[in-house]
């Protein structure tokens, strides 16, 4: 089981959170032209990559607020975690 | 009783309480402290199992985790278990156990005969024999492997005994109470830092229960006595014995087994068998020791044949000798302690040497106690059937490949020590890539992974002034890294025999024309000859040999026969044993129960009930309750003797003619507030809400971004600002969830805030055509006519003096409303609700009503909303708004959305208007078509429209509408069903909505 720090409650168990995919994707903007091939990138294609990975988090059982965290696919080692407005780099 | 083979006076056995236990019938005695295999040996038994495979006598090797032979079906207290290790089952009065894998007995098992069958059952075997005739495979082959499979006997009653989770944090964790586990926790108590120190046996102290050494002139054991009632006394250090840390997970994890009630006779009620521990700790310091492996000789099964360790132990810890004509078989120094205990008892041993001619510190005290040595010896077969009479022994040539004389001795027991292999599974699972050590012959931990270190024996050192340093020295600095503190330590001063090199051998060769099964591993019968097959055939991956040969498998894992089955696929492959690899040392090390994993999550237990306020009252009512997630909800109120379908009928029939009112407390609910509240629905929801009016509400569908529908639900307008919104009862939590994601990550600039108001309203429809009548009663001074009060329109007002929420709208299709209260008054409400409707001839209705209702009225729900359906298959084309922009409508234009013959919603009857359709029918055109028949759909709802009184269903078919008329089968495999239906109209009843607009 993952320890997860959370940047709003500090370092939990995986079991309070839940998994929220990709934290880099970009939903295009509303009202917009956009191209099939963009839309479909943005709903169905995401990489699977080996290392490391920014991705979502969810304190569902907790504060409620998606964060990012940056972790390894491969070890689970967790690099980073930051609220939404932060940059991880 | 006399127990034949128990020593006076040594042993840590407690002889002033004889318990009294039973073994396949047979009463015995054994003493306080005796494990089940000590007390089977104090009393001359070995014979204890039949092997898995060919049937033959099994007995004790081991005499702790590393037993692979003595699993035992033991009943304590009623309760039966199978497949215990005896070895580790403490004795407790009124145990009784019987031997497994045989029949009609131990002694006497017709199973046997697989073993003079032997050569037809080679590795591979099954594989190869139970492929043809494919018709075998289901009434002869199955059968037959299944009987085989297995070795102990389930229980079938329910598990009296109570289990518990326990999850606790540390600064360090230490596994293992020998030589290193006890001086590394010792260091880190003493730098202040918060330390768990495991034991998985009753006794601390491992290895110095039993070593002949000395620590600061005190012996091992003393020494070990004296650490651990130091440690008790300090308040930061929990030791915990009869615990095993058996798994190491992500982020410094680790689940530890405790057996906290096995061992006692009268344990309390709320004392729990056995507790899971998760402890997360920030340093972790593996000393797990070691485990002696055996030499591979001819029948080295056979009773009698045990690991000179284990001898040792039996003696020094039990008080038990094993035999009383021991052969010591060895390749390495540290099989010569035995041979001394034994002499100490007046025993005289004689020990086979496969070194050649050497002295040592050793050699020298074995010749001054006089004991007879026979260097570039060892035993080529073991003879006799039951136990060991006898030992066929030669001296080994140069090369070791040959004998240069053979000759038979008469012996009791074979003590055999082929050196030792560390116990690196914990390692190895945090993620540490192990490496060889050519010094041992076995692999130990490389480079750390995680926070874990590895110290003392379980590290390859084998010295005892090793391992006592590193412990002290590893303890030191994890825990000063922590607590930031330096305590120095004084290194006790250790007196121990310098050993010599061991030799690397493990494989007795056989003379010619002699073919006795040599076993690798004994509790998969995985013998030399197997793994010769599996190497010939082909395999070449140490994990395919692994699987074709069974080798390593089981509850065993392995533990005496990883190393000896991998020497001998790097001897035959020409390779090293690095290259060979190793097999995944999976978890838990020993088996734990079923029990213990689920804890105390059982019956209620299992999961939360969630009840509405209400829940009392239905449960007086005779309600019949359906799960809905989490939720009890009332399924129907039956009345007399009546079914499900007879009462479902009778509650809507109710509505539709006069009035019911329905808990729907269960919804979900959320409150949504902020100046950007209009602007965020609009976004969510597919039509439109920025026009909105205070005090109306709007029915809304919402997708997810690939256009399917998500969830649909009214959101009414309270205030300015200020929305209810309500989900289906599944969906509750993912919509809240999706909600937040919007707004936290893809649009923080909306001023919105969202919070699950599902709980703190108590919530109940009151709907049909006398609902309006039955209103105005319960809130008589509120003007409830249709001008004040139209469909979709929203009023608050009191219910005799508690706030309450009314939005007229409509699930069920007749006029109809939804009262909200407080959830603490939801009781009061239903109450005075049953009350003032009585003249109404008001009923409560159950979620089956409730089904019946909206399915005949073509309305749609779960079932149509699987996730695989957008607006258009559904016929809610007319709330996908063209202006706007929303979640998921990008999706909507795919090709495959807009197909002119895509699949749609539709309703069913049967022809003969008689017969119930399956839901989960597939819809095809011709019955009896060959198969794979073409599915033209699927029926997703069905009930009894009680308003046309004939069944009724609702399903997606290909071409929708255009299909109506038609005639289809709807044909259900699993019922057995085969219905032929027209298509009509998913709008059954009222298709124009009149009634809930009146």
């Amino acid at each position: 089981m993952l320890h997860i720090n959370c940047p709003f409650c500090g370092l939990r168990a995986q079991k309070e959170f839940a998994y929220g995919g990709d934290a880099t994707v970009k939903r295009p903007e509303l009202n917009k032209e956009v191209s099939k091939e963009e839309w479909d990138n943005f709903v169905y294609m995401r990489k699977s990559p080996r290392g490391k990975h920014i991705e979502l988090w969810h304190h569902i059982s907790g504060c409620r607020q998606w964060f990012k965290v940056q972790r390894d696919t491969a070890t689970h080692e967790i690099f980073k975690t930051a609220k939404m407005s932060e940059e991880i780099v | 009783m006399r127990q034949s083979h128990r020593l006076n006076d040594i042993g840590l056995i407690n002889r002033d309480k004889v318990i009294t236990f039973n073994f396949n019938g047979k009463s015995y005695q054994g003493y306080e402290g005796d494990t089940l295999a000590s007390a089977l040996l104090a009393n001359g038994v070995h014979l204890v199992g039949r092997s898995f495979k060919y049937h033959r006598p099994r007995g004790f090797i081991g005499a702790g985790v590393d037993e692979p032979n003595a699993k035992l079906q033991v009943t304590i207290n009623g309760h039966s278990e199978p497949n215990i290790n005896a070895t580790e089952i403490e004795l407790v009065d009124g145990l009784s156990a019987t031997s497994q894998n045989c029949w009609p007995s131990v002694e006497f098992d017709i199973g046997a005969i697989n073993n003079f069958l032997k050569r037809f059952f080679p590795a591979g075997f099954y594989y190869k024999t139970f492929m043809w005739p494919k018709s075998f495979w289901y009434k002869v082959y199955e059968p037959f492997i299944r009987k085989a499979a297995g070795l102990g006997v389930a229980s079938l009653e329910k598990d009296k005994e109570r289990y518990e989770h326990k999850f606790e944090y540390c600064d360090l964790l230490v596994t293992g109470s020998g030589p290193s586990g006890l001086a590394s926790a010792y260091a880190a108590a003493k730098n202040g830092a918060k330390v768990i120190l495991a034991e998985d046996k009753p006794r601390y102290g491992g290895t110095l229960l039993t070593d002949d050494v000395s620590i600061d002139n005190m012996s091992g054991k003393d020494w070990s006595e004296k650490i651990v009632s130091e440690l008790k006394k300090m308040p930061n250090v929990t030791l915990k014995n009869r615990s095993q840390v058996f798994g190491y997970y992500d982020h410094n994890m680790m689940v530890m087994f405790e057996r906290v009630g096995d061992h006692l006779t009268n344990k309390s009620k709320y004392t729990p068998r056995q507790r899971l521990w998760y402890i997360r700790a920030k340093e972790t310091i593996l000393s797990t020791g070691s485990i002696e492996r055996p030499i591979v000789f001819g029948n080295n099964d056979t009773p009698g044949v045990v690991l000179s360790s284990a001898a040792k132990e039996y003696m020094k810890v039990y008080g038990v000798l094993v035999g009383r004509k021991p052969i010591i078989f060895t390749n390495n120094d540290s099989a010569y302690e035995t041979a001394f205990e034994f002499k100490k008892n007046n025993v005289e041993p004689i020990i086979l040497d496969t070194r050649e001619e050497h002295d040592s510190e050793v050699v020298q005290e074995a010749k001054n106690k006089g004991i007879q040595i026979k260097f570039s010896y060892g035993v080529i077969v073991a003879n006799g059937y039951k136990k060991v009479k006898s030992a066929k022994i030669g001296k080994l040539t140069k090369d070791k490949k040959s004998f240069e004389s053979t000759e038979t001795i008469n012996c009791d027991c074979i003590c055999v020590s082929g050196f030792w292999t560390p116990t690196v599974h914990l390692a190895s699972q945090s993620g540490n890539k192990l490496k060889f050590d050519e010094k041992i012959d076995a692999f130990i931990p490389d480079k750390s992974k995680q926070n874990e270190k590895t110290v003392g024996a379980a590290n390859g050192s084998f010295t005892l002034q090793e391992t006592i340093e590193s412990g002290f020295k590893t303890g030191s600095e994890l825990s000063s890294k922590i607590t930031d503190r330096n305590n120095e330590n004084k290194i006790p001063t250790v007196t121990e025999t310098k050993h010599n090199v061991h030799d690397k051998f493990w494989c007795m060769p056989l003379p010619k024309n002699e073919n006795p099964k040599r076993f690798v591993d004994f509790q998969n019968d995985v013998a030399v000859s197997d793994i010769e097959i599996a190497l010939r055939e082909g395999y070449r991956s140490i994990e395919h040999v692994k699987r074709y040969t069974t080798l390593g498998m089981a509850t065993d894992q392995g533990r005496t026969s990883n190393l000896n089955g991998l020497q001998m696929v790097s001897n035959i492959e020409n390779k090293i044993v690095p290259e060979v690899g190793h097999t995944t040392f999976r978890p838990p090390f020993t088996p734990i129960t079923i029990g213990t994993i689920v804890g105390r999550e059982v019956g209620m237990e299992f999961m939360p009930t969630r009840k509405t306020p209400m829940h009392d009252w239905h449960e007086k009512n005779n309600a019949v309750f359906v799960d809905a997630g989490a939720w009890k909800r009332p399924r129907y109120y039956k009345q007399g003797n009546e079914t499900l379908l007879e009462a479902s009928k009778r509650e809507a029939k109710n509505v539709r003619e006069n009035v019911g009112i329905c808990d729907v407390t269960t919804l979900g609910k959320i409150d949504i507030k902020g100046p950007d509240a209009a602007e965020f629905l609009n976004r969510v929801y597919t039509n439109a809400w920025l026009k909105l009016p205070v005090g109306k509400a709007r029915y809304g569908v919402m997708l997810r971004e690939d256009g399917m529908i998500m969830d649909d639900g009214t959101t009414t307008r309270i205030s300015e600002n200020h929305y209810h919104m309500t989900t289906t009862t599944a969906q509750a939590a993912n919509v809240l969830s999706h909600l937040e994601y919007y707004l936290q990550i893809v649009w923080p600039e909306l001023n919105v805030n969202v919070v699950s108001t599902t709980e703190q309203w108590a919530g109940a429809a009151i709907a049909g055509p006398k609902s309006r009548d039955m209103l105005s009663k319960l809130f008589p001074d509120l003007d409830v006519s249709n001008e004040a009060l139209p469909f979709m329109g929203y009023i608050e007002s009191n219910l005799f003096g508690v706030p309450a929420r009314i939005f007229r709208i409509s699930f069920s299709g007749e006029l109809a409303y939804e009262v909200n209260v407080e959830s603490n008054y939801g009781l009061f409400m239903w109450e005075k609700m049953m009350e003032i409707g009585q003249e109404f001839n008001n009923q409560p209705y159950g979620t089956e009503a409730l089904s019946t209702l909206r399915i005949e009225m073509g309305h749609v729900a779960g079932p149509e909303l699987d996730g695989r359906t957008i607006p258009q298959d559904v016929s809610l084309d007319g709330l996908v708004s063209k202006k706007k922009d929303f979640i998921g409508k990008n999706s909507l234009g795919k090709e495959a959305f807009i197909l002119e013959n895509r699949q749609k919603i539709v309703g069913l009857v049967p022809t003969d208007r008689k017969s119930s359709i399956p839901e989960g029918s597939h819809l095809v055109e011709n019955e009896k078509a060959k198969l794979p028949n073409p599915k033209l759909g699927h029926v997703s709802s069905s009930c009894w429209s009680v308003e046309n009184n004939n069944p009724f269903s609702l399903a997606i078919v290909n071409d929708g509408k255009n299909m109506i008329g038609k005639k289809l089968f709807a044909v259900s495999p699993l019922k057995n069903t085969s219905i032929e239906v027209e298509i009509i109209s998913s709008h059954y009843v009222d298709p124009e909505g009149k009634r809930v607009r009146s």
